[in-house]
Formats: structure tokens, sequence, C-alpha cells
């Protein structure tokens, strides 16, 4: 795969459909469906992506304990509200100790 | 309260966005480089792209293995929500011309939220500018941050391949929160991905998550 056209393909789609946003006419909005379906497509995919980046390996299922464990933990800081930061830096150190304790 | 005071709590709160949303930077930048990425095609998509969920969903595709078609399509549906922002924000922010170019490439999570949650058009303003401001800069620095160690030491072993999962969860988290629906279709969703990992190239499980926006569909329906 050629990164490159990767690279400026996202650049410009990303950049697009943020300009879009600006320059559609407000009515469109008013289609309480399109809205409703704009809203709803994240969440389907951060799920996926939630589970992908937790349990996959390319095209296998890998339980790592050390990715689990970062995860688990990070988990339970976004049950408890805890700041951003917070679910990021105890995620990392939990699965890098985890990682370098057994290995 | 005086506009002075307001005008500096917003400040305040735009900073320490941008300094969470640093650390997941450095994340990003170690992740791409990892994902086989040079450290200047890592910059590019944060000063140029600036929208992470989209950045990791690309790079995770590419570091699985997974065909372009897969990583530009479902990074650009995760982006798609940024337009829903830019709507949201367009007769707020009342911009135009080059302004409005550099608006909409700071429309982001974090900005729209911070600039929807102000009393006034005004503080709405200060809110989108200086949070933009503040994201761009802790999230590009740590960017290059992140892809220059991602270069020298292996992402796993200072564990950020848990961070990429928990952070997904923390952007989902709010979401969930707003109702039944959501809720729904996130599990559908995560059940679909699941399911479809052995079975598929590397991409194809999220794009095919998308399919759990049907059982949002019925529940209207019934």
């Amino acid at each position: 795969m050629n990164l490159w056209v990767l690279v400026v393909a996202t650049i410009a789609g990303c950049y697009l459909l943020k300009l879009a946003g600006y320059l559609l006419p407000e009515r469109v909005l008013e289609r309480s469906h399109v809205r409703r379906m704009v809203e709803l497509l994240p969440v389907a995919l951060l799920a996926a992506l939630v589970v992908v980046e937790a349990i996959g390996a390319q095209r296998r299922i890998d339980l790592d304990g050390a990715r689990l464990a970062g995860f688990g933990v990070g988990a339970v800081a976004v049950w408890r509200r805890a700041p951003f930061l917070v679910v990021v830096v105890t995620a990392a150190v939990v699965a890098a100790v985890v990682r370098a304790v057994f290995g | 309260m005086s506009d002075a005071i307001t005008r500096s709590g917003v400040v305040r709160d735009s900073l320490g966005v941008g300094i969470a949303v640093g650390a997941y930077g450095f994340a990003f930048g170690a992740s791409s480089v990892a994902a086989g990425l040079s450290v200047v095609q890592s910059c590019l998509l944060s000063l140029l792209a600036f929208t992470g969920g989209t950045q990791f969903a690309v790079v995770g595709v590419v570091a699985g293995g997974g065909g372009m078609a897969a990583a530009l399509a479902s990074g650009l549906l995760l982006g798609a929500r940024n337009t829903l922002y830019a709507m949201r924000l367009s007769p707020l922010l009342r911009v135009r011309g080059a302004r409005r170019l550099l608006a909409a490439l700071g429309t982001i999570d974090e900005s729209t939220a911070m600039a929807v949650a102000q009393p006034s058009p005004p503080a709405a303003r200060t809110a989108f500018w200086w949070t933009f401001g503040a994201v761009f800069g802790f999230w590009n620095f740590t960017t290059l941050l992140g892809a220059l160690v991602g270069s020298l030491v292996d992402p796993a072993t200072i564990g950020l391949d848990a961070v990429v999962p928990a952070a997904f969860l923390a952007l989902l988290a709010p979401r969930l929160r707003a109702g039944v629906t959501e809720v729904r279709v996130a599990v559908g969703g995560a059940v679909i991905a699941a399911a479809l990992i052995p079975f598929t190239p590397p991409g194809v499980p999220v794009l095919t998550a998308c399919a759990a926006l049907l059982l949002a569909g019925r529940v209207r329906a019934s």
C-alpha cells in the first residue's frame, strides 16, 4: 500500500468533511433521521474500535494479559468518570508494568 | 460574573483539555510509526487531518495489515461526525473567508463540546478558538514526540497498546450515557466487530459494525 496516498486522502477527506458543515444549508440538519444517523455512526464505530484494539491482532483474537489489564483499569477509570489524562496514563502504566513483570 | 472572569475560566478549561489530549497525541505518534508510517507522515496527519479518532482508526488498519480502502473508509466514516459539529458551530462562530477555512480545521470533539457548553455566543467563540489552539498545540507537539520515541522503543513496552482501546472507550462513554439506543447500537457494533475479527481482513470488522445502526432504525419503527 502506498502510505502517502492514504495520508493525503485521509487529510483531504477529513478536511472536506469538516468544511462541508459550514457550507451545507441548515435545513439538512432539520431532517431528524439524517442527524440521528450521523450521531449514531460514531457510537457503532467507536464500540467496534474498542473491541478490535482490545482483543484483535490482525486476523485473530489475541487475549494479551498486559494489554487487557491496562485496558481494564482504563475502562474502570472511564466508568468512574476520571479525566481523559488519567484514563490514558493509568492504562499505559498498568499495561507496561504487567508486561515488565510477567513478560 | 464579569466577562473577564468568565473568559479566564474558559481559557483555563481550554488549556486543561489541551494537556489531556496531549497524552493521547503521544500514543498516536508512537502507534503511527509502529504501524509503518514515517515521522513526517504521522505529523502531517496530526497537523492537517487533525481528528484523533480517525487518525487512530486509519493507522490501526495499517498496523493490522489491512487495505487502503478499509483504512480510508473507517477513518472517514468516523470523521463524518465533524460535519455535524460544523453545522452546529456555524451559526455560533459566524465565520467567513479565511477564518472559516481555519475554523473548519479546528472543528473537532473537544472544541465543539467546549463551545456549545458556553452560555453566550461570545463565550462560545472564545471557547472554540482557545480549545482549538490548545489542542492543536499539544496534539501536534506530542505527536512528534511520540513518533520520535516510537521510532526507538516498541510502543507495547510503554503500554501504549492498552491506551488505544481505553481512549476509544473514553470517547464512546459520554455517548453511551445519552440513551438506551446508543447502548444498543454500541453493543451491536462491538459484537459484530468481535465476531468478524478472525474471518475478515483488518478494517472490515469496524466498517461492518455500522450495520448496528439498523438496531436504532428498528426501535424507531416500533
